[in-house]
């Protein structure tokens, strides 16, 4: 059967070139890189390699570059590590989220919340994006953390970034900021210097590198506590031993991202002929989040009358990998909170597919789902009271 | 993604008994389109040669995932043609049995779709002006409560 993978937002499959790089540091090139020998240095080597790499994408400093074992563990770290710091000093801290984070980032607020620091969730408008004016209102004299998601995982919208970076600067307090860049990073600048941001998270595997590997930013002179003690890796910040060919893998894969620039306006006229060609020839179909401010591999879709995970399943039995929002695919009664946020409907949260592009995707996959995918619709409506 | 039987896919791909019925003797609504599932099952009643009340025909319209449109078309295989007391006594984990299990966080699926039924058949008694059983109307009146519940809770979420 013909496969068709139109997931590239869960993960993206690795690059050649990448596993490449990697293999030699799964066999051979063993050492530990905290070990003094040849072995340990060929090991250190290779991180620093990879370091300086991912420097080089941000604009910063190799030192200001922590590796670690997941993007959720570096979203987790920045929130954490920066809560906890504020509470050191003796203050009461406040922070700031949107109402559209990964749950890497919602799950840590919602734990400190628990635990009784004061948060703020900002909602956004039927575009998916958030005003930094509301920003501004929410600000208090004991914020010490906003973080901002560069562009959503469920919708691709794009947020605003730099300018909540110049509105924190304006503060007369420090306010650390932190941006979940994992959905960003193929697609959008990542220079940390006009994103003003202070700390700042990537993923291997959404960029067609390993899994397993995560990136956290941590801007000179910003001090967050660790989350893991041990053996002092990573300046302390991330202790254990390094994940060597998942590390050097992330390197090469952020390398690659310059070369991938290229494909994107090819992905993006695939994606534009996909919206178009879905919103014209099936009824009742709705794009999801802004048209324009949005990444441009991302197609969000909801469909009246008939239910996500059913079109998944369908989809799937034809060989196409599709994700959704509907809340039977999360096993809980409801449904994606990232649509629900956009304020839709019920029926249309739960209708909702999403497809997200990639740069292995062809004319003749999007075709074949263009084909298949009308059936799909009207056999489940067909079987549906929902009209 | 949650590994499903060939029973479940083949009932998912291929539904028996779907659609609207025609001048159904009994209908029954349960789910609700604000958690994702909705399920109609329409009944029409006929006399067996022995005199006794069953179900001659069954239809369903479900909108809901895979789990929830084959546990529909399982139970219309199931409960077609039993006598209406069979039928009330029908128990829903036959469904699940019958498609070669569902995953845990599926189960309720097949709790709708026997609930569907339960409603049919009280629909059925009522327009008919016949003597509901004690049992009918208990379970009645809590799927009528659950359903309130949850419209309550939409309602409330939707002010804030």
């Amino acid at each position: 059967m013909k496969k068709v993978y139109l997931d590239y937002a869960a993960t993206t499959p690795l690059d050649s070139e990448i596993k490449k790089a990697m293999l030699p540091y799964m066999d051979k090139e063993f050492g530990n890189a905290s070990s003094l020998h040849s072995f340990g240095r060929m090991a250190k080597e290779a991180i620093e390699k990879a370091r300086q790499q991912v420097a080089v994408f941000l604009n910063c400093r190799p030192d200001e570059i922590i590796f670690c074992g997941s993007a959720t563990e570096a979203d987790n770290l920045a929130i954490l590590g920066a809560v906890k710091i504020a509470q050191k000093k003796g203050l009461k801290p406040h922070i700031i989220t949107t109402a559209i984070e990964h749950s890497a980032v919602l799950e840590p607020f919602g734990q400190l919340e628990k635990e009784g620091v004061e948060v703020s969730y900002l909602s956004v408008g039927p575009e998916g994006i958030v005003r930094v004016g509301d920003i501004e209102k929410v600000l208090k004299p004991n914020t010490v953390l906003v973080s901002v998601m560069y562009a959503n995982n469920e919708i691709g919208t794009i947020q605003p970034i730099a300018e909540i970076g110049t509105l924190l600067k304006k503060q007369s307090q420090k306010i650390i900021f932190h941006t979940d860049a994992v959905q960003a990073a193929n697609y959008l600048g990542c220079d940390v210097q006009k994103l003003q941001v202070d700390l700042l998270t990537l993923s291997g595997h959404k960029i067609y590198g390993p899994k397993g590997a995560g990136v956290l930013f941590i801007r000179k002179g910003i001090a967050i506590e660790p989350m893991i003690y041990g053996g002092h890796q990573e300046n302390g910040y991330r202790s254990g031993t390094e994940n060597v060919a998942g590390v050097v893998g992330l390197g090469e894969a952020v390398g690659q991202i310059q070369k991938t620039k290229n494909e994107i306006q090819n992905i993006k006229r695939l994606r534009d002929e996909l919206i178009s060609n879905i919103l014209q020839n099936i009824s009742k179909t709705s794009l999801n989040g802004s048209r324009e401010q949005r990444l441009p591999n991302n197609a969000n879709i909801s469909f009246a009358g008939a239910e996500g995970e059913s079109i998944l399943m369908a989809l799937d039995q034809e060989g196409i990998a599709v994700s959704t929002g509907s809340a039977c695919a999360s096993g809980s009664l409801e449904p994606s909170h990232v649509l629900m946020a956009l304020g839709l409907s019920p029926e249309k949260a739960h209708g909702s597919v999403r497809f997200t592009l990639g740069k292995y995707t062809t004319e003749q996959e999007i075709a074949y789902v263009l084909k298949v995918l009308p059936k799909v619709i009207e056999r489940l409506r067909g079987i549906s009271p929902v009209k | 993604m949650i590994p499903y039987s060939k029973e479940v896919l083949q009932h998912f791909n291929k539904p028996h008994n779907y659609g609207k019925m025609k001048n159904p003797d009994g209908v029954g609504e349960v789910g609700n389109i604000v958690c994702g599932d909705l399920m109609r099952l329409y009944i029409k009643v006929a006399k067996d040669k022995k005199g006794q009340e069953i179900i001659k025909d069954i239809k369903f319209e479900t909108y809901g995932c895979l789990a929830a449109i084959a546990s529909s078309s399982m139970l219309t295989d199931l409960v077609k043609g039993k006598t209406i007391s069979e039928a009330l006594d029908f128990d829903r984990k036959e469904i699940v049995e019958k498609l070669g299990g569902l995953p845990p966080v599926k189960i309720h699926c097949s709790v709708l779709a026997g609930d569907a039924l339960i409603e049919a058949i009280h629909d059925y008694f009522n327009k008919n002006n016949k003597l509901i059983p004690e049992k009918l109307k208990l379970r009645h009146q809590q799927l009528q409560k659950e359903k309130q519940a949850i419209e309550e809770r939409y309602k409330k979420d939707k002010a804030v």
